[in-house]
């Protein structure tokens, strides 16, 4: 057990908050798409953290990144060092994160030339084609149809849940392109231009009161064949290449201390009948178990990231990860509007306490997280099939009749 | 930065599992709890010290192979793995620290090698200093002990005690005129706690009788802090076994013509074990680490650790009765066995409530 950097990686760690703090200024606003204007100070801060290597780390540089050798550790100190310094760590989102990796283990050369580097650079704006309306846990039940005419895909059908579509310029889908092959061959991974004609994008509010996500319909939206990443019918095994990767992101460790140190903070300065929330021993006992809890997933990211550099697999240690996170960061919400009190149910448009609007927002949108990305009830299944050895439900033996 | 156990700490946790198997089969465990008038298996006892882990916290020129709690924590896993009937808490872990932080070196050389060969057994009576009955507690009068310490563990057999009184921590023998022993059965036969009532004993050889002033409280916290964890590591063994069970059972056990760990009722039962378990695992390395490495974090990640582990422990406990069914009531199968221990951990030392509480004064949280 050593819980120490090695004298290398604390000197990256020195190099890096050095820069951070010599270019504060160069820093844009913390937020990256919420208007939909690419915001020229983000793209300059994309490429001054490229250059040295802090972002995009892992592209190659023929393809417009840092080409650095991947490290485990370099990358949490990076996490780390931005986060504590409050910057922006450049351009994010889902094709940076999600699309890049597939294109550079899946694309064709022609493809990673032309997509990666304007990503990277954040350029180009991606949004993510994978759920239905009927596909959503059974994911690989989709269909929305790509149809070959020639070198052309014609798709039609419905996408949703569909984070920045309003803003991006570019899809990244999965399309039924085999209309006869069983369910999982029978899908496609193509990339569709948003401003192909057919394709209509529609704000989904949530109980938020935002419009966080979309849904994007599709009416004889023509494609060029050459879209297609891998070959047809591959689909489904390229997603998953990246679908593991969004899992790992969601309930991180380092949201749930952030959340506990907020959630604190509030029962600290929340008086009510002139002492602090924090002084009510049942709230301080709550606070005090989800304490605990934090500081165990905080540990846990810690041996997961071991199991990495050891290259060891981490078993049913690995997949727990969203399941615990998302439910801590619920509770945590939770609590904090509990110390609040009434004020607790405050919530836009007055002027009394924006604090409360923050906790229910949370509240709410970490719920969206226990279902999105996998619901609590899927990654049960994956906890329990893969980690313990558990069978899958059995199929039901009559046959579904819009089975295809 | 490397978390998690080393090559030897796995080597060490796989030998020791061997001979638990080897030497205390359940059938035996159970045969201890009921017969055994000390509850200790005395040969697996002394199997366990022919490997270095009675002495795992006791210096090497004791005779002890001078390990860390973290050491501890893989050997009180695998005991609450294995349900062992063995004193792992009172003389691998709050004797040797007491001894180790307080003891003259005479004292120390008296006691610290036949500890750590498995030859004596040393008892410490502690819940006093978490949570004061108010008919117990120790007085001291005219160098003399009055009253009583309850809730003593691994105390049964023990040759002498440990016992904090005033500012001082004594020495006594088992055998002192005056002192009595009293069994207080518990839920959880595997280990014997009792009650020792004093009637003006003599109490002539204080551990450390020169040191300064609060030594004695630091060490008796330093040493609460190794049990909590220890405690913690014994419920995640305990756990660890529960959870091989009733997976093992839900792929065995068959109701409507399939096994029921294909019934998502079921098998999300043990996931939802699986995944309050790891996390909870991964905090009780760090609090055993905290206390070997981090001095400013030791006490508050022990105290959480116990805390949280309590609460992962009894809930998993009654989830694995669940997945049992009505055998999983029954005296026959092994896993009540667990559930008891379980229950004995999360309360000895300290309970969830108590341990919050505490960690927000170490936090200066509390008005």
């Amino acid at each position: 057990m050593e819980l120490e950097y090695s004298a290398d990686h604390e000197a990256f760690r020195r190099m890096l908050r050095a820069f951070l703090e010599n270019n504060r200024a160069r820093a844009p606003r913390m937020r990256t798409f919420a208007s939909g204007v690419v915001d020229p100070a983000l793209l300059g801060w994309q490429k001054l953290l490229i250059e040295h290597g802090y972002a995009a780390r892992g592209v190659p540089r023929e393809y417009g990144g840092a080409g650095a050798d991947p490290d485990p550790l370099i990358a949490t100190i990076i996490a780390e060092e931005f986060a504590q310094a409050r910057l922006s760590r450049g351009v994010s989102g889902q094709g940076l994160d999600m699309l890049v990796p597939t294109l550079l283990e899946h694309g064709s050369e022609e493809q990673k030339r032309r997509y990666v580097p304007p990503t990277v650079r954040g350029e180009m704006l991606w949004c993510q084609g994978y759920s239905e309306p009927g596909a959503g846990s059974d994911l690989a039940s989709l269909r929305t149809r790509g149809r070959v005419e020639g070198d052309t895909l014609v798709m039609d059908g419905q996408k949703i849940w569909t984070s920045t579509a309003q803003f991006a310029q570019m899809m990244f889908a999965l399309v039924r392109t085999e209309a006869d092959a069983p369910k999982h061959a029978g899908i496609s991974y193509v990339l569709v231009p948003m401003d192909t004609p057919g394709i209509t994008v529609r704000p989904l509010k949530t109980m938020t009161g935002e419009a966080e996500f979309n849904e994007v319909f599709f009416d004889a939206v023509r494609v060029p064949l050459e879209n297609l990443v891998g070959k047809r019918g591959e689909g489904w095994k390229i997603a998953n290449t990246t679908l593991r990767h969004e899992r790992n992101m969601l309930g991180s460790a380092s949201t749930s201390v952030k959340l506990f140190e907020s959630a604190r903070s509030t029962m600290r300065e929340n008086r009510v009948d002139g002492r602090p929330a924090l002084e009510n021993p049942v709230l301080r006992g709550r606070l005090m178990a989800l304490q605990a809890k934090t500081l165990a997933m905080k540990c846990h990211a810690m041996r997961l990231l071991t199991c990495q550099l050891r290259g060891e697999a981490a078993g049913v240690a690995g997949l727990v990860t969203k399941l615990n996170g998302c439910q801590l960061n619920f509770d945590l919400a939770g609590l904090a509007i509990d110390a609040l009190g009434e004020a607790g149910i405050l919530y836009r448009g007055g002027a009394q306490s924006s604090e409360a609007t923050r906790w229910q927002f949370h509240y709410m949108f970490q719920l969206g997280l226990i279902i999105g990305g996998g619901t609590a009830q899927i990654q049960k299944n994956i906890i329990a099939e893969r980690g313990l050895g558990m069978p899958r439900e059995p199929r039901p033996a009559v046959p579904d009749p819009d089975a295809r | 930065m490397d978390f998690g156990l080393s090559e030897e700490q796995r080597l060490l946790d796989a030998t020791l599992r061997r001979l638990l198997e080897e030497k205390l089969p359940l059938a035996r465990v159970r045969q201890v709890s009921a017969e055994s008038e000390d509850g200790v298996d005395e040969a697996a006892w002394r199997a366990l010290a022919e490997l270095g882990v009675v002495g795992c916290l006791i210096p090497e020129k004791q005779g002890g192979s001078a390990g860390t709690l973290l050491d501890a924590v893989v050997v009180a896993t695998a005991l609450g793995h294995g349900c062992a009937p063995l004193p792992f808490l009172g003389s691998a872990v709050l004797a040797p620290i007491l001894f180790d932080a307080l003891g003259s070196p005479a004292q120390q050389d008296e006691w610290l090698p036949r500890l750590a060969a498995g030859r004596a057994r040393v008892a410490v009576a502690l819940s006093e200093c978490v949570e004061r009955r108010d008919d117990a507690g120790l007085r001291l009068e005219a160098g003399r002990l009055h009253g009583s310490a309850r809730f003593v563990v691994d105390s049964a057999g023990a040759d002498v005690f440990l016992a904090p009184a005033g500012a001082a921590c004594f020495l006594l023998p088992a055998s002192a005129p005056g002192l009595e022993l009293r069994p207080m059965p518990t839920i959880d036969r595997s280990r014997r706690l009792s009650e020792l009532t004093f009637d003006g004993v003599a109490a002539d050889e204080p551990l450390a009788g020169d040191a300064a002033p609060g030594e004695v409280a630091a060490a008796i916290a330093r040493a609460l802090d190794a049990a909590r964890v220890v405690l913690a590591a014994d419920i995640v063994g305990s756990c660890d076994r529960a959870l091989e069970l009733s997976v093992a059972y839900a792929l065995t056990r068959e109701q409507f013509g399939r096994k029921i760990g294909s019934f998502q009722a079921v098998k999300h039962i043990c996931a939802e074990m699986a995944a309050a378990l790891e996390p909870a695992r991964s905090l009780l390395w760090y609090a055993a680490h905290a206390f070997d490495a981090l001095p400013a974090e030791a006490a508050l990640s022990a105290t959480l650790c116990k805390a949280h582990l309590s609460e992962v422990g009894r809930d998993l406990l009654r989830s694995a009765t669940e997945v049992h069914g009505g055998i999983g009531f029954t005296d026959e199968c092994d896993l009540q066995l667990w559930f008891k221990r379980v229950g004995l951990d999360r309360q000895l030392l300290g309970g969830p409530e108590r341990l919050y509480a505490h960690a927000a004064e170490l936090q200066h949280l509390s008005s």
